[in-house]
């Protein structure tokens, strides 16, 4: 597509990186028949081609105002539109660019400041964020019903495996997931402990980032990976083989530590290492030989790929894969490719869409009756577990299910 | 009549007491995105987007329209290609996208009932648990709407064996330009009367607003069989279609791609073409099985007359799908090569596929563009992609030219302007070409038999005698017509 971007943008990388993918859209449609946004609202404006035009419009100098800040948050950023695109437009690097350029450039009312700044300040921090649970656990009766269904049970920690072998691997414990689903981690040690693996947690390793970066706040976004880098490298030093993440919201975010900081002189090198490193749960079973794993009591499953891992990190056909090899059944699921809606804070900041979206992908997911459902990413799981009695779980648990 | 900005300040009144704030767009940012549809060369705001999702709302925002004499656009996916979707200065946008809900399936008698905006692929994605689905399948069949696809008479690979969307729909529901609803074509094959639904289809928005539509569906072929052969030379492909249907097969598919197009497509959707071959083509067979052995029979020999230098098959039905998804993926694939490409759309009899390639790859080194060949080869539908820059000045002027003479050669050859994109704004020059006066005046009538004051899609289509007679003029050098031997039948 033709460009014609203000100079003063064109100058810098992001204003090149962004032309350079404004030029590639050739503006055929296709994303916007795999985009939730525009499947519910079918509007132009809500749908990837038509933001890639609203934010060329920001970029080439015409006036903005809420109204295009307005489409672009209602963005799940779920990368649907990138799988689907056969010119290789690279959506989610441009929006990035747009949001910065607007969020410099418009003021939001108050009552939005207020929420995003909630979000920031409670979400990356294990321990604010556990008070808060806890207090909105103990007062859940007081609470309003919309907030009172976000608050799910309390899960016992479960316990972490002990062995020593030689193969060893970090684990990003990260910040909601510990509080909400302990038991995830702990299963994931028992489980690569068969393959003789130890799983180790760094404890002082905190928030990947992207609650911060997707909120438009990269400086402390940089900041926590900065943070992490520096936790982890002693341990990578002295041999760990890989970064193993178990929500794959984190480890898209670590997967692109190596962007994120690319103009980062000290940290620049060690980024693009922790990137190569980190790997999907998923990556790593896959590569072992996981027969041992097999169930004894097979279930019938479906399966949920969280939008992180099957259009960002583009793992897709693995998790199924290696569930039929231990013997379980899975569903056919329609719409698989859709976003269920939870997208990180967006359940929060556009409850009515995301609602819809969780409701439209539960009804799928139960259509065949699962025994249980699961999935990969820990917002996905809380979001989908709101609206059914059916267990939802990180799939992993499967694994030990015997 | 009211003065312009008048009217203006009326509909909007009264489209605001038709539909919520959120589905009628006048701001100046939302209108912005829907200035363009495919096409994105010509451009055009609106005065507003009006996306409703019932027909009594489409039917009052008609009356309103008409009432104020504003022009009306009928939107569906906005794939199009010729500009069909350019919207009117002084006009609306109606957008149908919201109208996707598919009404019923009656697998007994292989019929779907559907809303215009239901995406021709979920027709098929929901006909596929009764074994069934609906053949025409434009390469944009994940986004365009079957709406959309009435309006051009889309075509696809299918359409070879199965016959365009003309042939393939049983009855549709409009709206009048005065607002009525109105049932064209029956649940039974043939209707009595004129055939108006034919006329209906392809009919580019301008005789009605399509809000319902009846497809016919077919039972999914017992077997099928995708042969892929690659050539060293583009002529060689383009002589085997006209073997490989000399022999009296008519595959279900036979689409050609040359380098360029290989290259691209198989950079997305890695379907293992074969990036140093000059051409390939991709042949589905159908049948029985037995039946298919004996077709798969033939054409290898066929391909191998045409001197392929090798033939593969997939062995899957996901091979099958990989092989189909390159094709389809083609055009903007190659967005990968190019920053903008123009997507032209001539038919030509099949016998003259080489020698017209032949001509374009001159014309090409002429206008120093490159072009990337992806078609419909079984049907003689070209669609060469001229390769620019839209950011290089002149390069747009320049591939405009191109592509207009690619079309006239097209003409030249005994074919046509337009396969399946339709003539839409993009076209109107050609249309001077392809039809003498008389021709257009009785498409002039037929328009003002519909719509008399020239309120839907206006401006498109039929071209202005007075706008022929200045390309006319503007075509004649030396005191010579151009192409002096093209009939104008
Ligand atoms: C990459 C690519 C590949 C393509 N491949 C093919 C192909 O193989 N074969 C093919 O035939 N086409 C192809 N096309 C062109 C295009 O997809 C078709 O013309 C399609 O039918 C347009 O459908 P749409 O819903 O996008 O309509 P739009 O582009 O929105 O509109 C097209 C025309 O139809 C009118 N219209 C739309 N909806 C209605 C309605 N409900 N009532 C009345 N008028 C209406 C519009 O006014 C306009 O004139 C391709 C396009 C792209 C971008
Ligand atoms: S990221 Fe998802 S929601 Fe956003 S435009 Fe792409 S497909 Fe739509
Ligand atoms: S699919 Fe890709 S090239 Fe086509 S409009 Fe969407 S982003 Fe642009």
């Amino acid at each position: 597509m033709k460009t014609n971007l203000l100079d003063s943008i064109k100058q810098t990388k992001d204003g090149q990186l962004a032309d350079s993918i404004l030029r590639k859209c050739v503006h055929c449609g296709f994303c916007n028949a795999t985009c939730p946004t525009y499947q519910i609202l079918g509007d132009e404006n809500e749908g990837p081609r038509g933001r890639i035009y609203l934010i060329k419009q920001v970029l080439e100098g015409a006036e903005v105002s809420n109204a295009t800040r307005d489409h672009l948050d209602r963005c799940l950023t779920c990368r649907n539109c990138e799988t689907t695109c056969p010119s290789g437009v690279q959506y989610a690097s441009l929006l990035e660019i747009g949001k910065k350029h607007i969020e410099e450039s418009t003021e939001r009312p108050f009552k939005e400041h207020f929420v995003r700044d909630a979000l920031l300040n409670t979400l990356p921090y294990r321990r604010r964020f556990k008070f808060f649970l806890r207090v909105g656990r103990s007062f859940s009766l007081f609470l309003p019903k919309a907030l009172r269904s976000k608050i799910p049970a309390k899960v016992a920690k479960g316990k972490w495996s002990r062995a020593q072998h030689s193969r060893r691997m970090l684990v990003l414990d990260g910040c909601v997931q510990p509080v909400l689903s302990p038991d995830i981690n702990s299963a994931t040690s028992r489980v690569l402990d068969k393959l003789g693996i130890t799983l180790v947690n760094i404890k002082k390793a905190g928030c990947c980032g992207a609650v911060s970066q997707h909120l438009n706040k990269e400086k402390d976004a940089q900041t926590m990976m900065k943070h992490n880098i520096d936790a982890w490298w002693p341990e990578i030093e002295a041999g760990a083989e890989a970064i193993v993440t178990t929500a794959s919201g984190c480890g898209l975010m670590i997967k692109d530590y190596a962007q994120y900081l690319q103009d980062d002189p000290e940290y620049a090198e060690k980024a693009r290492f922790i990137s190569t490193l980190c790997k999907d749960i998923a990556e790593i079973i896959a590569l072992e030989d996981y027969s041992a794993l097999a169930t004894t009591a097979p279930k019938t499953i479906s399966w949920h790929p969280p939008c992180t891992l099957q259009h960002g990190q583009k793992v897709t056909g693995v998790v199924e894969k290696i569930l039929i090899d231990c013997g379980y059944q899975l569903n056919p699921i329609k719409d698989a490719h859709l976003c269920c809606g939870s997208a990180g804070t967006y359940s929060i900041l556009q409850p009515e869409l995301s609602s819809q979206l969780g409701d439209n992908k539960i009804a799928n997911l139960e259509k065949d009756k699962p025994e249980m459902i699961v999935t990969a990413n820990i917002g996905c799981q809380t979001h989908l577990q709101e609206r059914t009695k059916t267990p939802v779980k990180h799939w992993v648990h499967l694994l030990l299910d015997r | 009549m009211n003065s312009e900005p008048e009217s203006r300040n009326n509909i909007l009144l009264a489209l605001r007491e038709i539909l919520p704030e959120k589905y009628l767009l006048t701001a100046k940012e939302d209108l912005k995105p829907y200035e363009c549809d495919g096409m994105p060369a010509y451009q055009r705001i609106p005065i507003a987007v009006a996306l409703p999702s019932t027909i009594e709302e489409v039917q009052k925002i008609i009356r309103a329209c008409e009432s104020q004499r504003i022009p009306v656009v009928a939107r569906g996916a906005g794939t199009g290609l010729s500009g069909g979707a350019l919207p009117h200065e002084g006009g609306i946008i109606l957008g149908l996208s919201r109208f996707n809900t598919i009404i019923d399936i009656d697998h007994e008698n292989m019929t779907m009932r559907v809303q215009p905006g239901v995406r021709n692929l979920a027709i098929s994605e929901a006909a596929a648990p009764y074994g069934l689905y609906y053949a025409p399948d434009p390469s944009s069949q994940i986004a365009c709407t079957i709406g959309g696809n009435v309006a051009e008479n889309a075509g696809g690979v299918h359409c070879l064996k199965y016959g365009l969307t003309v042939h393939n729909i049983l009855e549709v529901k409009i709206i009048t330009v005065e607002g009525d609803l109105v049932t064209l074509g029956s649940m039974t094959l043939d209707t009595p009367g004129y055939d108006l639904l034919a006329l209906m289809t392809g009919s580019e928005g301008m005789l009605g607003i399509i809000v319902e539509v009846v497809v016919k569906l077919l039972p999914r072929p017992l077997a099928t069989n995708v042969l892929m052969a690659s050539f060293d030379a583009v002529e060689d492909a383009a002589n085997a279609v006209a073997i490989v249907i000399s022999k009296g097969i008519i595959p279900a598919g036979l689409e050609m791609m040359d380098n360029l197009a290989i290259k691209a497509a198989e950079d997305f959707a890695n379907a293992g073409y074969p990036v140093d071959a000059e051409a390939i083509l991709l042949c589905e067979l159908d049948g029985a099985e037995e039946h298919l052995a004996e077709q798969v029979n033939i054409v290898m020999v066929a391909l191998g007359e045409a001197n392929a230098s090798n033939v593969v098959m997939a062995n899957s039905e996901q091979e099958k799908a990989q092989l189909w998804a390159g094709r389809k993926a083609a055009f903007p694939a190659v967005g990968r090569i190019s920053p903008d490409y123009y997507c032209m759309d001539g038919t030509i009899p099949r016998k003259r596929i080489a020698e017209v390639l032949v001509e374009i790859k001159a014309l090409s080194e002429k206008y120093g563009l490159r072009v990337a060949n992806v078609f419909h080869a079984g049907d003689g539908n070209l669609h060469p992609l001229i390769l620019f820059d839209a950011g290089i000045d002149g390069e747009l002027e320049k591939a405009e030219h191109f592509g207009g003479d690619i079309l006239e050669l097209c003409v030249k050859m005994g074919g046509t302007i337009t396969g399946e994109h339709g003539v839409g704004f993009e076209k109107l020059d050609q249309m001077c070409v392809q039809f003498n006066p008389d021709e257009l005046t009785h498409f002039h009538n037929i328009k003002h038999a519909f719509d008399p004051y020239e309120l839907l899609n206006p401006g498109k289509v039929i071209p202005t005698l007075h706008r022929c007679a200045e390309v006319g003029a503007m075509h004649v050098h030396n005191g010579e017509l151009p192409h002096a031997d093209i009939p104008r039948f």
